[in-house]
């Protein structure tokens, strides 16, 4: 196994905390993602770690008897302890306010607190074995108010931040799960739903496990995971995980079912929308994709793993690790020790070795483990820093040891684009929305965010195609890449730059494919535009007929004519360009004097003549008289005409 | 074909009347180089069409060419004679190679008339023929000669005199036939190629599928694609295109399409079990693939001779949407390695359900087109286009074209003054145009601008030099608004 193949690694800068022992507790919280060491129940000293904060916040507090539960309220405000069953203390943690601790009783009789959850920087819930208590802390009067509870029987709960979202456990087999939902001072209700549990030997009680559930968001959608050890139907061996999507409205539905093809112990995580599910006894974990595509039986989609298992990459633990570390070479992390607890999404914990790391997906591995470039690029597509990655695929599908199959190549294209395509429609109905309703800007109308999946044209450009045009490939193949890429393009209605036109013209040329390029501005492949029709002016000297084509192209451009006027006087054909300008009406706002120079350089008298009595013409129709203003510098013209001509040619003035 | 011609004629006078159209009288090939000396001139000749002629006569007319050339070439080094008129025939000579000279004769049209005491009286026509038609058509026998055989002196270097006699005698004898002096016209001296008006999605479509298909066929070199005789797409150069486009639409495809209007189905596709339906077949080629011993013989053809010289064989395959449909598409295809049967049923398998599926997206685009210039009642003009620099050609005069004539709806006059205006544009680069009043209410229209060239034949009861102007402004402004053409 090589150094490439893992596709999972823990973070390199991990959370460093004391170790949990005897008289040091070691507490975390999933709403901060932090880690309170506490040592002989604050007395000695408590330390909290997060993950972004490199400072972290130490304090002693009394110590009152043995800490159930620690956590900061959201930015870290105010404090809540849980040291008996029955009540929590609170801590201010703000500047000016007292910072005498108070305490909060849960209301309902005879209740014990099975812990609790902050949902705000001054609101929380307790959570006991009879239902839910929502309180408003009043820091500033040192008491709590209740806004709400709700009575039920619980078994356990489940909290999950980023959607605020608390999962409550209730009847005796502990399956049917009832979700609260708290935002800004209120609590919701949402429907319950019941989780299947598998069929187990009559002599044990079936039971759901919270061990077995963990919550998470993943593509924005709020789902239950629940890891079902053997799978109801006979025929199918190996565990699965299934997916209840918990809905902000209407009921749970059971969507997607993971399959483990094995067997024992699990732990869960979510990476970049990827559902991660290790196994310890292998020591290896998989990854699934929910929106791959899948086996749809009518309700449920079955996933298989996107790629074969492979373990963590190994882990060394760095040198200038805790002051218990003695040793100067970096020792080897245990992984998948069975001192490891999970949390969601992304946080692995050891509590003895007193790290916490976050999980991450490496995205260059995948690139050779997935050998369908098709899928490679569904996959890609949706995870976060893919940009560079879905680069470097497309330039190594394009290069001579690796090249891939023109249907390849025009499949990915195709993916590309069709991302691209969405973030140009999204940008611009909000820039018809923003037109059309400045004043009353709704709070719905939110700018596109630009992913790094949207990979545009001048990224393909820069990135793979320049470089890719100077390689020495065969020019067949090169230009249908450039092709593919063109047709994708407009299959998807996106308007291509000039810049991809000029490469392919570029590419023409080099290898004398006139004729093609012909052919291919014949049927409008390359799109008009003026620096392109300068391009093919420059291109005559090469190719005699791209003189034509891109005058062609200067007329369907129709906003070009004083371009045609030039190429045509710079040809020396005066009168064509006289006749052009007279074809679209534009005569009269034409300078004598350029077109006279002109008619004298094609040293023709009679084409001098011809032009020098139209403007003569011109100027009595205009003004009543042949002769030209001194503002028009035509004299050297008319001394030129006389001299050939003679003084009578000139044009007389009609008088009635 | 002569009585047709007469029969045609009407009015009590017609019947007194019989026309004969030109025909090729003796059609030769000879290299002076081959015979210098006296008494060795039979060696000179390369070719001589028709063969019965005796040896002395032969020798006797090579021996005019020869002088008038030599001639006529101390007043003209560089351009020597190109024709020489007479009052029964016209000579045309065509010098394709060095010392190679190609010379065919060409009997002008006879009218004979009933004197009045009975006996007939025949008239030859000394001005019908255009010099420039038959000077082009002289020359594309040479071109379609090369096509399918290299040029002369390959042959000669391949096998001597001997070789190339040999090649001459099996391409002309055939090849002269197929000539049809009556009905050549403008056309053949442009040599054009009819291109398929398309959009940029369903081109670039087509793009795709060549690109493709050649891709996983390598031995293919080169890909034409063609519509209803129509081109959409040559991989070869424009020279090789142009000949190759004239051989398939006006002798391999009519010859495959008669046989199918006759309303015979050729059993050519039996069922292949797990193969997509599809009426795809090929034109040159095997007949049956499912046959192990069908023959796998293509036409060798020869391009680029000019530069690397490279010999190739012909596939075209063609498919339909419906058997005997009149829309089809045609991909033409040259492989540089002999074509096997087993590369065939490749070919076929790729090649067959795409083009199908392509023919299908290319039907629609044409009655999109069809609807929209149908929509417009019938135009009271014709007219001719071409542009030298594509070699793109659109006629409105001319019918569907047959293996054996090709139909004009307008009066052989009419033909005659499009082919005189077309002289006189040669003669100066400027932008021209001249308007001629033909007889009864035809008008003439020709314009050149830049390297094109329009021809507008008008028909309006007492129209006047600047309604006439006005029409064809008109139309250039309808049909021809995408491109640079001056009015």
């Amino acid at each position: 196994m090589g150094e490439e193949d893992y596709y999972l690694e823990l973070c390199e800068r991990p959370v460093q905390f004391e170790k949990a022992n005897p008289v040091n507790c070691v507490f975390f919280d999933e709403a901060n993602k932090q880690v309170f060491a506490v040592r002989s129940g604050g007395a000695t000293g408590v330390v909290v770690k997060g993950p972004d904060d490199r400072n972290p916040i130490s304090f002693r507090m009394d110590d009152k008897g043995e800490v159930k539960c620690i956590k900061f309220s959201l930015e870290n405000k105010i404090l809540a302890v849980q040291r008996t069953s029955k009540t929590v203390d609170f801590c201010n943690f703000i500047p000016d306010n007292s910072q005498l601790e108070y305490t909060q009783e849960c209301k309902t009789k005879n209740a014990n607190i099975l812990g609790f959850c902050w949902t705000s920087s001054t609101e929380i819930v307790f959570i006991t074995d009879q239902g839910i208590e929502f309180y408003q802390v009043l820091p500033e009067k040192r008491s709590l108010k209740l806004l709400k509870s709700h009575n039920l029987n619980v078994n356990w709960y489940m909290y999950c931040p980023e959607s605020a979202v608390i999962l409550l456990s209730t009847t005796v087999l502990e399956n049917v799960l009832q979700p609260f939902h708290f935002r800004a001072g209120t609590m919701s209700k949402l429907p319950k739903f019941e989780i299947e549990l598998p069929a187990a030997p009559k002599s044990t009680k079936p039971s759901l496990s919270e061990r077995d559930i963990a919550m998470a968001t993943i593509y924005g959608q709020l789902y239950v995971l629940f890891l079902r050890h053997h799978s109801r139907t006979s025929n199918s061996t190996g565990a699965e995980v299934v997916l209840y999507h918990l809905p902000r409205e209407g009921a749970c539905k059971k969507m997607h079912i993971l399959k483990l093809n094995r067997t024992g112990k699990f732990a869960l995580n979510v990476v970049d929308n990827l559902v991660v599910v290790h196994h310890q006894d292998t020591e290896t974990s998989v990854i699934f994709d929910i929106k791959l595509r899948g086996e749809f039986d009518g309700s449920v989609t079955f996933h298989h793993p996107v790629l074969p298992a492979r373990s963590i990459q190994p882990y060394q633990i760095p040198i200038t690790g805790p002051a218990a570390v003695t040793s100067q070479s970096p020792v080897p992390c245990k992984l998948y020790s069975s001192s490891w607890i999970v949390f969601q999404p992304d946080i692995i914990i050891s509590a003895s070795q007193g790290y916490l790391w976050n999980l991450q997906v490496k995205l260059e591995p995948i690139v050779n483990l997935l050998p369908d470039k098709g899928r490679l690029m569904d996959f890609l597509l949706q995870r976060k820093e893919c940009k560079m990655v879905i680069l470097s695929v497309c330039s190594q599908m394009l290069s001579e040891s690796d090249r891939a199959s023109l249907p390849v190549i025009a499949t990915v294209f195709d993916k590309l684009n069709h991302e691209y395509k969405k973030y140009l429609d999204a940008e611009q109905s909000y820039a018809m929305a923003v037109e059309a309703g400045q004043s009353r800007s709704s709070p719905l109308l939110k700018r596109p965010v630009r992913t790094q999946a949207v990979l545009d044209q001048s990224d393909v450009y820069t990135h793979v195609l320049s470089a890719f045009v100077e390689k020495k490939m065969p020019h067949k193949f090169v230009i249908a890449v450039l092709m593919e890429y063109i047709r994708s393009l407009n299959q998807f209605q996106i308007a291509v730059q000039h810049y991809l036109h000029e490469l392919v013209i570029k590419t023409l040329v080099q290898h004398n494919l006139f004729y093609m390029l012909h052919q291919f501005l014949q049927y409008h492949v390359l799109s008009d535009s003026k620096p392109l029709a300068c391009l093919l002016l420059s291109l005559e000297s090469f190719y005699p007929p791209a003189h034509q084509l891109s005058l062609d192209m200067l007329k369907r451009l129709s906003t070009a004519n004083d371009e045609i006027v030039e190429v045509l006087l710079s040809k020396h054909q005066v009168l064509a360009a006289l006749r052009f300008i007279r074809g679209i009406g534009g005569h009269d706002n034409i300078s004598a004097r350029k077109f006279l120079d002109a008619a004298k350089q094609t040293e023709d008298n009679m084409l001098f003549y011809t032009i020098f009595r139209f403007f003569e013409q011109r100027n009595q129709r205009l003004r009543g008289s042949p002769n030209f203003t001194p503002g028009e510098h035509c004299e050297e013209h008319v001394a030129f005409f006389k001299q050939i001509f003679g003084d009578q040619a000139l044009m007389r003035p009609t008088t009635f | 074909m002569a009585a047709a011609a007469a029969g045609a004629g009407s009015g009590p006078w017609a019947a007194q009347e019989k026309q004969f159209p030109p025909a090729l009288l003796s059609f030769f090939i000879y290299n002076p180089r081959f015979g210098p000396r006296e008494g060795q001139e039979e060696n000179k000749i390369l070719f001589y069409h028709p063969n019965e002629v005796e040896k002395n006569e032969k020798i006797r007319n090579v021996g005019l060419c020869e002088a008038i050339v030599q001639f006529t070439r101390t007043f003209s080094p560089s351009k020597p004679a190109k024709s020489l008129h007479t009052q029964k025939n016209r000579q045309f000579f065509n010098e394709p190679e060095e010392n190679f000279w190609m010379v065919m004769v060409v009997r002008n049209p006879i009218i004979e008339k009933q004197s009045k005491d009975g006996k007939p009286v025949i008239e030859y026509q000394e001005e019908e023929l255009l010099d420039k038609v038959y000077s082009s058509v002289l020359r594309q026998c040479y071109s379609m000669y090369k096509l399918f055989n290299g040029t002369f002196l390959k042959a000669m270097e391949d096998g001597g005199v001997k070789l190339l006699k040999e090649r001459l005698e099996k391409f002309f004898h055939r090849y002269l036939q197929t000539l049809h002096l009556q009905s050549c016209d403008l056309l053949d001296i442009f040599g054009g190629i009819s291109f398929f008006p398309l959009d940029k999605m369903t081109y670039l479509k087509i793009q795709s599928f060549i690109n493709r298909m050649e891709e996983s066929l390598n031995i293919v070199k080169y890909t034409a694609f063609l519509y209803n005789d129509q081109l959409i797409w040559s991989g070869l150069e424009q020279d090789d295109m142009r000949i190759l486009y004239k051989y398939l639409t006006t002798s391999l495809f009519p010859r495959h399409i008669e046989p199918e209007l006759a309303g015979r189905d050729s059993p050519i596709r039996a069922e292949m079990p797990g193969n997509l339906q599809h009426y795809g077949r090929f034109l040159t080629g095997p007949l049956n693939l499912n046959d192990p011993d069908a023959k796998c013989r293509f036409p060798k053809i020869f391009v680029n001779t000019d530069d690397t010289y490279e010999e190739l064989h012909l596939i075209v395959y063609k498919t339909e949407l419906r058997p005997s449909s009149y829309t089809q598409s045609e991909a033409s295809i040259s492989a540089s390695v002999h074509p096997t049967l087993d590369f065939c049923r490749r070919l076929d398998s790729i090649v067959g359900p795409q083009l199908t599926v392509l023919a299908s997206d290319i039907c629609e685009q044409f009655n999109i087109n069809k609807r929209m210039s149908g929509s417009e009642k019938e135009p009271q003009f014709k007219f001719i286009y071409f542009n030298h620099m594509n070699l793109a050609e659109k006629s409105t005069v001319h019918m569907r074209k047959t293996p054996s004539v090709s139909l004009t709806s307008v009066h052989p006059d009419l033909m005659k003054i499009l082919g005189d205006i077309n002289s006189d544009f040669t003669r100066v680069d400027e932008d021209e145009e001249i308007i001629v009043k033909a007889m009864s209410d035809y008008w003439v229209v020709g314009k050149k601008s830049d390297r094109r060239e329009l021809y507008v034949i008008l028909n309006q009861k007492n129209a006047n030099l600047i309604e006439v102007n006005e029409e064809v402004k008109k139309l250039c402004a309808t049909q021809f608004n995408n491109i640079f053409f001056l009015d």
